[in-house]
């Protein structure tokens, strides 16, 4: 802004000029004004944090979309007009880029005038000594034989800016306030540029692997790809890994039974293709550093694996399955196979997976321990039409049972993916005995009416992970850095200014020395009453004769 | 690797250390408040006062400490004596609370601020050492009744409502980000604390003959720990960043937590913008103050008990 508040009453508002004829000249540059105003950049200010409250409040997309669609199930109304609103997505809203554009506009306008100001003031003289030294709030007046070069010199040893005329020196410090303030403004601005060249230019991916499985950063290869607008498919560093083994550490005993200590994923990681393989161990806090791209470790399950053979004695599935995490203190987990290819009808499963599996005093399983220390499958088996070959997209994870015929229940039916309560009811009870006990590793089931066979074979784990490239992150870094350091400094530094007046004594050869200072900081002056003394008793004043003068104004 | 190792005994005593510094917190609290209560009244306003004609800047001061005025009569010894005893009572108090985050830390082998119990006790720990630390150098005993009281409050709710036994955190938490980022939001709040304290009080107040502190006192000390606080605090939120981009991938996306340190860190920027620039000073900065202060607690409070997101690792007992 042109006007800084020091030069402009508090409390006076911008006007439009003159009265009904303005023209559209006078009513940009006015607009400009108010926009550039303190009063507007502080009510700014406030919308941008009020106007992130409701992102807080209610569920985003992108970041809880299972609550977003609880949401629409169960208020459609409502839900319809806050998403009319954009509130579940306030920081894509447009509202609320007017709100940080308008600021930063504000900003801008009112960094760039300051500059110059502050340019100018760098290269200015402190002002003359005002008549009466004895009417500032520091004062102090002692004789002693000093001259104004050496009052001068002495000033300038502590820093100050100095001009001497006859009989008087003037000293002012404390710049670096304006410039640390100016610092601030203008490294918010940058970190603008950075977040926003993040966005543009970075990309954001994730991935779910199973232990064996390899990863190469290429678009296809992920399940879920957020690239910037300025981002293309061949700008992705051709890194590539495989995860040869998971590992989670949990606490075994006390109160945390069950909560994890350690994860750690180990991978085989090739920089470039053809480059040389290294072993990088994957951690929570510590994410692979590929050229930049940074990939992370953020979740983890099961994927027990499975062979399925068909009625006509053919393997039509084999290998693993990865599962939903069903209840993240035990890992209990749900999975879903699905095998098209078997004949003479495809066969559908749903699996219960109990890492620990205990049996209950009412006879039926769960798992009692995240880890896999006595893992066993409760099994559902289905046969029908999976449906998937008329190219509508399915869910890995879900198993539309109410067109299929159910063959075999295990256990307790598993709630949740897509089972219809009917077809629970209509399904034939397991026989009981053996069969109604859980598949161990290396058990087979065979399906009634000789549909076929399934064999547990074994279990591995998989993990999710997310890549990430924001070439922004370390230009926002250095620009909030170099914020915090203008912020520091405009907080902490006082604008002061001394005046020193020099009379010959009425006797002897000795000079009556009068001292006055100003800060120009409000609430500053108790501060700087301590350093006052200081400057006084550098300027050649002995202690007794300057101490019931000083005064501060408490 | 971690280990799931707690040392029980070390453990137990953090745990009565706590007691004994509620305890202790009580006692500083009735000390001071006898020394307030029977101690001489302080006039607000300055009008019988002695007042100086300022220059420039700080004319705009429109209440001066005047408590010398009010005829200069010697205050109670006895009360002055319970005064002092609330201080010691105070320290003795603060360290009892440091021997309980100390031994907790011990006993668990890693820093003490894992969870909302850890983290109460350890903001109402800075609050204290923030007080007494002013206290050295500043005229601010008249508040000491009022932080003890908070001391007291905090560290009661969260030995009542927040207590977890000492154990071993969630991988996440496992990092020496946490020394970085929670110590500093540690001792921010803190600070922040004690000038919620002297805004309320100041807000309280009303003019004339009264037994509490001035308003340019209360008004001084929250301006004052807002000033160191706020740097802390935005080194808090930059610290938390750079640890979001370890551990999510990537430094800021609007999570609950992030948004709400962000509508802090505008409140108390507010606070002192509004102070140096705009001449807001007295009621409008205290409220402004205050409203900001709602944030950072319901940051605390809210956040972690009711919203949660990425940031639920709170473990709230
Ligand atoms: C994100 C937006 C902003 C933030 C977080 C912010 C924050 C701050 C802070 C913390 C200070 C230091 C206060 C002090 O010196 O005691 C300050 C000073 C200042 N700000 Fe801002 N500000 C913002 C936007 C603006 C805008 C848009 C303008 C101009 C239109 C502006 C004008 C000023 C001025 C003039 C000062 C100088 C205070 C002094 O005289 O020392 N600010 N700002």
């Amino acid at each position: 802004m042109a006007e800084t508040t020091t030069d402009r009453k508090p409390g006076m508002t911008v006007k439009p000029p003159g009265g009904g004829g303005l023209g559209a000249t006078g009513w940009l540059r006015w607009g400009w004004r108010t926009l550039t105003s303190m009063r507007t950049a502080l009510v700014l200010l406030f919308l941008f944090a009020i106007g992130s409250i409701p992102g807080s409040l209610i569920p985003q997309r992108g970041v809880a979309d299972d609550m977003v669609a609880k949401h629409f199930r169960d208020n459609p109304e409502l839900s319809t007009w806050l998403d009319r609103l954009w509130l579940y997505d306030v920081f894509q809203a447009p509202w609320f880029a007017a709100i940080y554009l308008l600021l930063f506009l504000s900003l801008v306008g009112c960094v760039i005038p300051r500059t110059g100001v502050h340019l100018k003031e760098l290269r200015r003289k402190p002002p003359a000594a005002p008549r009466n030294l004895g009417r500032l709030p520091h004062h102090a007046s002692f004789t002693a034989a000093t001259s104004v070069e050496e009052v001068a010199s002495r000033l300038r040893k502590r820093r100050f800016r100095v001009a001497t005329g006859p009989g008087w020196v003037a000293g002012e410090k404390g710049f670096l306030r304006e410039s640390g303030n100016l610092l601030f403004h203008i490294s918010l601005l940058g970190l603008l540029f950075a977040v926003g060249a993040g966005s543009l230019y970075g990309y954001r991916g994730n991935v779910l692997l199973v232990e064996g499985d390899g990863f190469s950063n290429t678009v296809a290869a992920y399940d879920r790809y957020l690239p910037g607008v300025q981002v293309s498919a061949e700008s992705l560093s051709p890194f590539s890994f495989t995860l040869k083994e998971f590992q989670a550490t949990y606490i075994v005993e006390g109160r945390q039974r069950g909560q994890a200590l350690d994860f750690e994923a180990d991978l085989r990681v090739t920089d470039e293709p053809g480059g040389p393989e290294r072993d990088f161990k994957l951690k929570v806090n510590e994410p692979l550093d590929s050229g930049g791209t940074m990939t992370y470790l953020l979740g983890n399950g099961y994927a027990p694996s499975f062979t399925v053979t068909d009625g006509k004695g053919q393997v039509a599935f084999d290998g693993p399955v990865p599962c939903l995490t069903a209840d993240k203190a035990t890992f209990a987990s749900e999975c879903v196979i699905k095998v098209p290819d078997a004949e003479p009808e495809d066969l559908g499963f749903l699996i219960r997976f109990l890492p620990t599996s205990v049996k209950m005093k009412d006879g039926t399983y769960a798992s009692a321990f995240p880890a896999q220390i006595n893992p066993e499958v409760e099994v559902w088996a289905f046969s029908g039409d999976l449906g998937m070959d008329n190219g509508t997209p399915q869910s890995v994870y879900e198993l539309n049972s109410d067109k299929l015929k159910p063959l075999l229940m295990q256990g307790k039916p598993v709630v949740g993916h897509g089972v219809a309560p009917k077809s629970v009811d209509a399904a034939p009870k397991a026989p009981a005995g053996e069969q109604a006990a859980p598949l161990q590793v290396g058990q087979s089931l065979d399906l009634p009416g000789g549909a076929g066979k399934i064999t547990f074979t074994g279990v591995k784990e998989w993990v999710t992970l997310q890549t990430t490239y924001d070439p922004g992150r370390l230009p926002a870094l250095i620009a909030s850095v170099l914020a915090v350091a203008g912020l520091v400094l405009s907080l902490s530094i006082r604008r002061r200014r001394v005046w020193v007046r020099l009379t010959e004594a009425k006797e002897g050869d000795a000079t009556v020395v009068e001292v006055g200072g100003l800060t120009r900081t409000e609430g500053g002056d108790a501060a700087f009453a301590g350093e006052f003394d200081d400057i006084v008793r550098a300027l050649g004043a002995r202690p007794a004769e300057n101490a019931g003068d000083t005064d501060a104004h408490e | 690797m971690p280990t799931s190792e707690v040392d029980f005994g070390l453990a137990a005593l953090s745990d009565q250390l706590i007691l004994g510094a509620v305890l202790l917190y009580v006692l500083a609290m009735i000390g001071y408040a006898l020394e307030l209560a029977f101690a001489t009244r302080r006039v607000n306003q300055a009008k019988q006062g002695k007042r100086r004609v300022l220059v420039g800047a700080g004319g705009a001061e429109d209440e001066s400490v005047a408590a010398e005025a009010a005829g200069g009569e010697a205050k109670h010894g006895w009360a002055l004596r319970a005064g002092t005893a609330g201080l010691v009572v105070g320290w003795l108090g603060w360290a009892a609370n440091l021997a309980a985050i100390l031994t907790r830390g011990l006993a668990v082998d890693r820093w003490p601020w894992g969870n909302m119990y850890e983290f109460v006790v350890a903001m109402c720990f800075a609050a204290v050492t923030a007080f007494l630390i002013m206290q050295i150098r500043f005229p601010v005993r008249f508040l000491g009744a009022f932080v003890f009281v908070a001391a007291m409050l905090g560290l009661g709710f969260a030995v009542r409502y927040l207590h977890v036994q000492a154990g071993p955190v969630v991988p996440a938490l496992d990092t020496y980000w946490v020394a970085i980022h929670v110590s500093a939001a540690i001792l921010a709040s803190g600070l922040f604390i004690l000038a919620g304290v002297a805004g309320v009080l100041f807000l309280i107040r009303k003019d004339g003959l009264s037994r509490l502190p001035t308003r340019a006192e209360l008004e001084r000390v929250a301006h004052r720990a807002i000033l160191v606080a706020f740097p802390v605090w935005t080194f808090a939120i930059i610290a938390g960043a750079l640890w979001a981009d370890r551990a999510w991938g990537r430094y800021w996306g609007w999570d609950p937590k992030e948004v709400w340190s962000f509508i802090t860190w505008i409140g108390y920027a507010a606070y002192l913008h509004a102070w140096t620039t705009a001449g807001w000073k007295g009621k409008k900065a205290t409220i402004v103050q205050l409203v900001a202060f709602a944030a950072l607690m319901f940051n605390l409070f809210g956040v972690n008990i009711f919203i949660g997101g990425l940031h639920s690792y709170a473990d709230v007992g």
